[in-house]
């Protein structure tokens, strides 16, 4: 009975780490390209370095980071066994990592070359990611609406792959497709049907966990992941149909549940029966926070179009989500995920459990809320930059001292990690 | 009502607890902080008793498996027992930073142990004891006090 259920938590830490450790330096990059490139980046979503931005964000900070949480997320969560966790990381992220490295380089440098080399690369790891992490979500005798968002998130996951591929393809070969709708269609999937899904399914999970609010209500959780998706599936129909005239009713109604599932989230927290705030409780916030703006600005460009139509709009909202919404998420969801973790293994070594450090032992909350005030500090100038592209260099230099902060603060829990340990085995 | 019924409540009750025993001692509340504690670390420990004395040992009967989720269960049970001790430690020599340490790592070890058991273990309980009377003691034990 069960044979498949995992109630181990974890797999080896090498597993999320690999992932972990290198997401922040993404972030260091976009932000040195951001102030190499200049005032010119921002002018429009098209620019080759606002491409290459996006996806040194999307895929090198938001994926790496999100592919590694989900190796830990799915024995703890969901009771799934992930075939061979250190076989599929060793080899998902180095692909994952070359791919991201090449598909880049082809926007920065107009190579669409390079857009096409990197094609074979995430088919390869992101195939074999999506695989393995269906089998484990599909097999769980698990239940419950977090199983749910996370089955709906990998096909999301899978959506946007595929159409990334096409899309690169595309311009590589100039093979006759609606590049701009397939572009808005590859984006929403990503953003919503990938990454806010499965944000809103960690969600259900961790807000009540970190900070002992009430649980997300029933009606939320039933409706959000199945309403989303049909909205996202309504999204796509522009492939096929003119939408120009009814967009509106698709649009209008995805901004409005973003703003519940934000609004609901800040309720929850304002209403939470733990007092202690952290850094990661004040990251959510600002992701939340973030989420609301989002979508009251997107609200604002659908009704005035006169305001829409500036291409700056969509180089705005794209900021909110990208720097304001995901990246702050994960950055709390990795404050608290890597102490939690680098104490679980330690005092799995057969030590006595005293001798391991707490979780405040592992990063200082010091440097963890200080960092969290640079990376907001970072997304007011990015946000500020778009209307005043004199502050680009300052917001770019910002982004990246942030990145790079959280980066140094992850390495130093990995150190902290390796000499408590050495310290706990020459002990026993 | 389900088997398990009496244990998902009793894990939201030791919640409003432990919140109330860190919030207390954060604030150097010692004398507050004391006492919350003293009530939390008794109502986890009678949680703990619960499991590992009836819970457990009448499932493990039933199904068979005595080296499954039961016996991670019970480790976990030992990893919260010495966070405890950490504590308590802590609030004898009045170290806030250390309290609060421990208090972070217990908080999410207990939140992903009651997750483990609301979702998986529990029903599987629910489904092999749905006959017993195992509920009924639930429910004895844990009267709040």
């Amino acid at each position: 009975m069960h044979a498949s259920l995992s109630f181990d938590q974890a797999p080896p830490i090498s597993v999320p780490y690999r992932f972990f450790l290198v997401a922040p330096w993404f972030g260091v990059m976009a932000g040195i390209l951001l102030a190499w490139s200049g005032s010119d980046a921002f002018v429009s979503r098209w620019t080759p370095e606002a491409l290459a931005l996006t996806h040194l964000i999307a895929l090198g900070f938001m994926l790496q980071a999100m592919c590694g949480a989900l190796f830990q997320f799915i024995p703890v969560a969901v009771g799934g066994n992930v075939w061979r966790p250190k076989l599929v990381a060793n080899t998902v992220q180095p692909l994952l990592l070359l791919a991201t490295l090449l598909l880049v380089a082809g926007f920065l440098f107009s190579r669409p070359g390079l857009l096409s080399a990197a094609v074979p690369f995430f088919l390869l790891a992101l195939g074999g990611f999506v695989m393995v992490v269906a089998l484990a979500l599909w097999r769980t005798p698990a239940t419950g609406m977090t199983l749910w968002a996370m089955r709906m998130a990998i096909g999301g996951l899978a959506v946007t792959v595929l159409l990334g591929s096409l899309l690169a393809e595309a311009l590589a070969y100039g093979l006759a497709v609606p590049i701009v709708e397939l572009t808005n269609v590859h984006l929403v999937w990503g953003l919503g049907g990938w990454a806010l899904m499965l944000l809103a399914g960690v969600s259900y999970h961790v807000v009540p966990m970190f900070q002992l609010t009430k649980p997300y209500p029933l009606w939320f959780t039933r409706w959000f992941g199945p309403l989303l998706l049909l909205l996202l599936l309504a999204w796509s129909l522009r492939l096929f149909l003119d939408l120009s005239r009814w967009s509106m009713l698709v649009t209008l109604p995805l901004l409005a549940i973003l703003s519940v599932y934000a609004g609901l989230t800040l309720w929850l927290q304002y209403t939470r029966r733990r007092k202690i705030h952290d850094a990661t409780s004040l990251y959510f916030r600002v992701a939340m926070v973030s989420m609301l703006i989002l979508a009251i600005s997107g609200a604002a460009f659908v009704l005035w179009p006169a305001l829409g139509a500036d291409p700056r709009s969509v180089v705005w909202l794209g900021i909110l989500a990208f720097a304001g919404v995901f990246v702050s998420a994960i950055s709390g969801m990795m404050y608290k995920i890597v102490p939690f973790l680098n104490w679980l293994h330690l005092q799995r070594l057969g030590g006595p459990i005293s001798a391991v450090p707490n979780m405040k032992k592992m990063i200082p909350a010091e440097a963890m809320t200080g960092q969290l005030r640079l990376h907001v500090l970072a997304v007011v100038l990015l946000l500020a930059a778009v209307w005043q592209p004199g502050l680009t260099r300052l917001a770019g230099l910002t982004l990246a001292a942030s990145c790079a902060w959280l980066g140094w603060n992850l390495v130093g829990s990995v150190r902290r990690y390796q000499g408590f340990r050495d310290q706990i085995r020459a002990a026993a | 009502m389900s088997v398990t019924a009496p244990l998902f409540q009793h894990h939201k009750h030791c919640d409003e607890l432990f919140a109330q025993a860190e919030d207390a001692c954060a604030g150097g509340d010692w004398a507050t902080g004391e006492k919350a504690f003293a009530l939390l670390l008794d109502q986890l420990e009678t949680h703990f008793t619960s499991e590992e004395e009836l819970l457990f040992p009448a499932f493990e009967t039933a199904t068979g498996m005595t080296s499954g989720p039961t016996e991670v269960m019970r480790g976990e049970h030992r990893q919260m027992r010495d966070l405890l001790g950490q504590m308590k430690d802590a609030l004898a020599s009045k170290d806030s930073d250390a309290f609060g340490g421990a208090a972070d790592t217990l908080l999410i070890l207990m939140q992903q142990h009651n997750m483990k058991e609301e979702n998986i273990l529990y029903p599987m309980c629910d489904n092999a004891l749905g006959s017993s009377d195992v509920g009924a003691s639930l429910v004895e034990r844990l009267k709040v006090s």
